[in-house]
């Protein structure tokens, strides 16, 4: 068994490589940068390419390119990066390009600051750009995952032939923590629709125009048959200590951990209280919470973020049950105290539609 | 007879079937140049024998249907960024020849800092740049081309410089950079311009096929939709109209010095990347050959759950000396976390890591209640101090910090480590001082797989006795310490 103490930016780089990954196109930003530092230094060494684009724009194109010739490729960025990369991502996502991006969140709006954030949600989850497209999303909450969702990442973003994006935010970049790698890498499978300047791949063609309004209404039913198809089958998700929770608490990322180390403290005062991780964020798993609403009595989100994730966690729970709402921003991070007082706090409200205010009632969304 | 001089290009169909309606005649309008410049490319890709090896980037303008007519791989890319997709594909296909087909609009207006930096690097591509001083397929607007005083749909009352600037000349602009190998100005309005069009491209087309490097040509095209005039007068438009603002004539030519230009990959086999990345023993990679188990924690306490926060001078050595305890802890098989002050916050001269070590799983990797605090100098000793937890654990350094903390329900080690450090040999091994007496102090990790740790992570020889020494001083302080006090309580 090999460990290695990493940090998560790395940990995404070696796991890129050992998933065949052939080129990376990026541009720094803080607390993303160690990706593109990685892979400055592994990428040659491994066969592939690295380049420092002059913009984000150029970058998503450059893998834009990269993936045309239907070589992995991938790129990394923040938040503002990443709303640059949003025209690129529909063009990937409409000429139906499988490629990987990550997201180190840090805070905003505008230029924010480094910290860590989620409040890049809803451009990452519900599609930034323009257009009926989605992102395959998938959320790690250690080093380990960095690893295991980018491996993961290359091979539904081929599966579906769609960008999928890795959403970590600063603190899941900068750490380091152990991970084990595979001790083998993958050759990918050749992809048959690529364009490779050679006679065989002539005839492919690679666009998103559809000038015609019927072809283009064929063409987005066949991208929604595609999301629903993911829809159906690859939601993953976390379940801990929910089997007899009254309280479910609802986070992602690195959010998630500390959740989980005041549900443990939580339990120990005797609180039925569990916690439910979103893996993927996109597709979203809604059923799999709407059933703990069966059981569960409220649910409580924590997010980094002044509410966004909330949004779908209602819509799986549609109203049958109260959802509570803690968040911090500006890259303040819950500690385990904290997040344990508000587990506390929503236990000790039985009935936990009294003495609202209003704007607490809207938050609740009942 | 007649039907034979017209020989169609090989790499330009014969039949458009990907164009909706009409299969047989372009969508571009009469007289408009894409379509002479189009035939003059697949011509030269045909005469290279590149049909094959061709993939024709087009991005947004009148030009956005190249895949109707062309014959060759085909990319159909986003208003501006054919440059950095070409970038992209030629890098993944050095073998290819990837052209880059952009009009004034997307080249130098939306596009402007893909071009300049695509053009920079060198990129061993080609660009044909169609200069209509005016947006076509949008209907008419402003480009940034278009000249003084002329008249689209967003300039009604005429080109004003005061309000709009000057049309850009992008032959002569790039020409400044050293990265380019050849760029020439071309245009469309009689035979003989045809004829030096035609020359210039096939050269732009053979210097990439050669490897020499970035070759642009930018081409007067006759737009007579967008001018509002004849096809006929549209020929007339550019001779008396663009040539004063755009001189023809070749701005740059390094074709004949310049050579090897495609970027190449290392060719490396699959199996061996993970060997690269220093993912198995076989590498030479020390980490992974064995040293991970780490040995039983035979003489340290079965559980522990220390959160550590390490604070001090930027340069002190304390986000090493966090991931050394770190380091040591993975090998003995515990839960570990670190987590840096990164950013902006560094450059002020402080730095502090977080660190968890536990027998359990990590929540947080912030460590916002510290079990112990490593407090290198004065200003992290005040800001730290009241974080740490009562019955908590706080060494600070003695020589630097003049008073110790205020705090009386935690325990408190006044180490001297820079002095002793210096004593030693340097007064950098201070953090290592400071790692010995955490481990005395708290036989948290064994001691023997800690200096393990040290010496595979000491990168400078030199530096690897005097850490060793300077951790076994601080361990040996941490325990004559711990003897004194017990005395004491006697
Ligand atoms: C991001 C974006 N902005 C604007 C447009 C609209 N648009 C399409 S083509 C074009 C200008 C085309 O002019 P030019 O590049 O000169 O090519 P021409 O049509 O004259 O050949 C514009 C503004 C777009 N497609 N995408
Ligand atoms: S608008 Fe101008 S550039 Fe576009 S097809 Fe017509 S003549 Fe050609």
């Amino acid at each position: 068994m090999t460990k290695e103490l990493i940090k998560g930016n790395e940990a995404v780089i070696k796991a890129a490589l050992l998933a065949g990954c052939k080129s990376f196109y990026g541009y720094p930003i803080t607390p993303a940068s160690e990706i593109a530092e990685a892979a400055a230094k592994y990428f040659p060494l491994a066969g592939g390419t690295f380049l420092q684009a002059e913009s984000e724009v150029a970058s998503i194109n450059m893998v834009y390119g990269a993936a045309s010739v239907g070589e992995r490729t991938m790129t990394a960025s923040s938040g503002p990066g990443l709303s640059l990369m949003q025209e690129g991502i529909s063009y990937l996502a409409g000429s139906e390009l499988p490629c990987v991006i990550v997201d180190i969140m840090r805070g905003g709006p505008g230029l924010g600051n480094i910290a860590p954030e989620q409040s890049d949600y809803h451009q990452i989850v519900k599609g930034g750009g323009h257009g009926n497209y989605h992102t395959i999303v998938l959320a790690p909450n250690s080093c380990q995952e960095m690893c295991d969702l980018t491996l993961l990442a290359f091979e539904m973003a081929d599966r579906f032939r769609n960008p999928a994006i890795v959403l970590a935010d600063g603190f899941i970049g900068q750490m380091m923590e152990p991970v084990e790698f595979p001790t083998k890498a993958i050759e990918p499978e050749p992809k048959s629709w690529a364009v490779r300047g050679d006679a065989e791949t002539r005839k492919n063609l690679i666009t998103s125009i559809y000038i015609s309004a019927e072809e283009l209404e064929q063409h987005v039913l066949k991208l929604e048959k595609k999301y629903l198809q993911a829809n159906s089958r690859e939601e993953m998700y976390e379940l801990y200590r929910t089997d007899d929770a009254d309280l479910v608490v609802v986070g992602y990322g690195i959010v998630s951990r500390i959740l989980k180390a005041a549900v443990d403290q939580a339990r120990e005062q005797g609180i039925r209280v569990g916690l439910f991780r979103p893996i993927t964020l996109w597709p979203f798993p809604y059923r799999e919470l709407s059933v703990l609403a069966q059981w569960a009595e409220q649910f409580l989100v924590v997010e980094l973020s002044n509410g966004q994730m909330i949004e779908d966690v209602r819509l799986a729970i549609e109203g049958e049950r109260p959802v509570r709402f803690y968040s911090r921003v500006g890259g303040m991070v819950p500690t385990t105290e904290e997040l344990l007082r508000q587990i506390i706090k929503a236990s000790e409200e039985k009935d936990v539609r009294a003495n609202l205010s209003k704007t607490q009632e809207f938050l609740w969304a009942v | 007879m007649y039907a034979q001089t017209f020989q169609r290009p090989r790499s330009f169909y014969g039949q458009f079937d990907r164009k909706p309606g009409d299969h047989l005649t372009t969508h571009y309008c009469p007289g408009c140049g894409h379509g002479n410049i189009h035939k003059i490319v697949a011509e030269a890709i045909d005469d290279f024998g590149a049909q094959d090896r061709t993939v024709f980037v087009s991005p947004v303008g009148c030009s956005v249907f190249a895949y109707y007519y062309f014959d060759v791989g085909n990319l159909q890319v986003a208003h501006g960024r054919a440059p950095a997709v070409a970038t992209a594909v030629k890098r993944a296909l050095p073998d290819s020849l990837v052209i880059s087909y952009q009009g004034d609009g997307d080249l130098a207006a939306i596009g402007g800092n893909e071009i300049l930096h695509a053009a920079n690097r060198g990129e061993d591509i080609t660009v044909i740049f169609v200069n209509n001083a005016i947006y076509g397929m949008t209907g008419g607007q402003m480009a940034p081309t278009s000249l003084i005083g002329m008249k689209t749909t967003t300039t009604p009352m005429g080109r004003v410089v005061a309000n709009d600037g000057f049309p850009v000349r992008v032959a002569e602009l790039l020409s400044t950079l050293e990265g380019p190998t050849y760029i020439e100005r071309v245009a469309l309005y009689d035979n003989k311009t045809r004829a030096k069009a035609r020359k210039a491209i096939r050269k732009a087309l053979q210097n990439q096929i050669e490897g020499r490097g970035f070759s642009l040509v930018e081409v007067l095209s006759p737009c007579p939709t967008g001018w509002g005039v004849t096809p006929v007068d549209s020929l007339k438009w550019i001779e008396e109209n663009m040539l004063p603002n755009f001189p023809l004539g070749v701005f740059k030519d390094k074709s004949a010095e310049r050579e090897h230009r495609t970027h190449r990959r290392q060719a490396i086999a699959i199996q061996d990347v993970p060997g690269i990345l220093g993912l198995n023993g076989n590498a030479g990679n020390e980490r992974s050959a064995g040293i991970l188990a780490g040995g039983p924690r035979t003489s340290c306490p079965p559980n522990v759950d220390y959160r550590l926060k390490i604070a001090g001078f930027g340069g002190q050595g304390l986000l090493f000396l966090g991931r050394l305890l770190a380091e040591a802890g993975m090998r003995q098989n515990l839960h570990v976390s670190w987590l840096p002050s990164y950013g902006p916050e560094m450059r002020g001269g402080t730095a502090n890591c977080h660190v968890n070590i536990s027998t359990t799983e990590i929540g947080s990797p912030l460590v916002s209640a510290p079990t112990v605090l490593i407090a290198m100098n004065k200003p992290s000793l005040d800001k730290f101090e009241n974080e740490v937890v009562g019955g908590g654990l706080i060494i600070y350094d003695s020589s630097l910090i003049d008073h110790p903390p205020a705090r009386s329900d935690v325990e408190v080690i006044a180490l001297p480590a820079t002095e002793m450090a210096d004593k030693i040999g340097s007064a950098k091994s201070a953090n290592m001082v400071a790692l010995g007496a955490l481990i005395g102090k708290t036989n948290m990790l064994d001691k023997d797989a800690l200096l393990h740790v040290v010496r595979s992570m000491t990168k400078k020889v030199a530096l690897l006795d005097l850490n060793l020494r300077a951790v076994e001083s601080g361990f040996e302080f941490a325990r004559a310490n711990a003897a004194e006090e017990s005395l004491w309580g006697v």
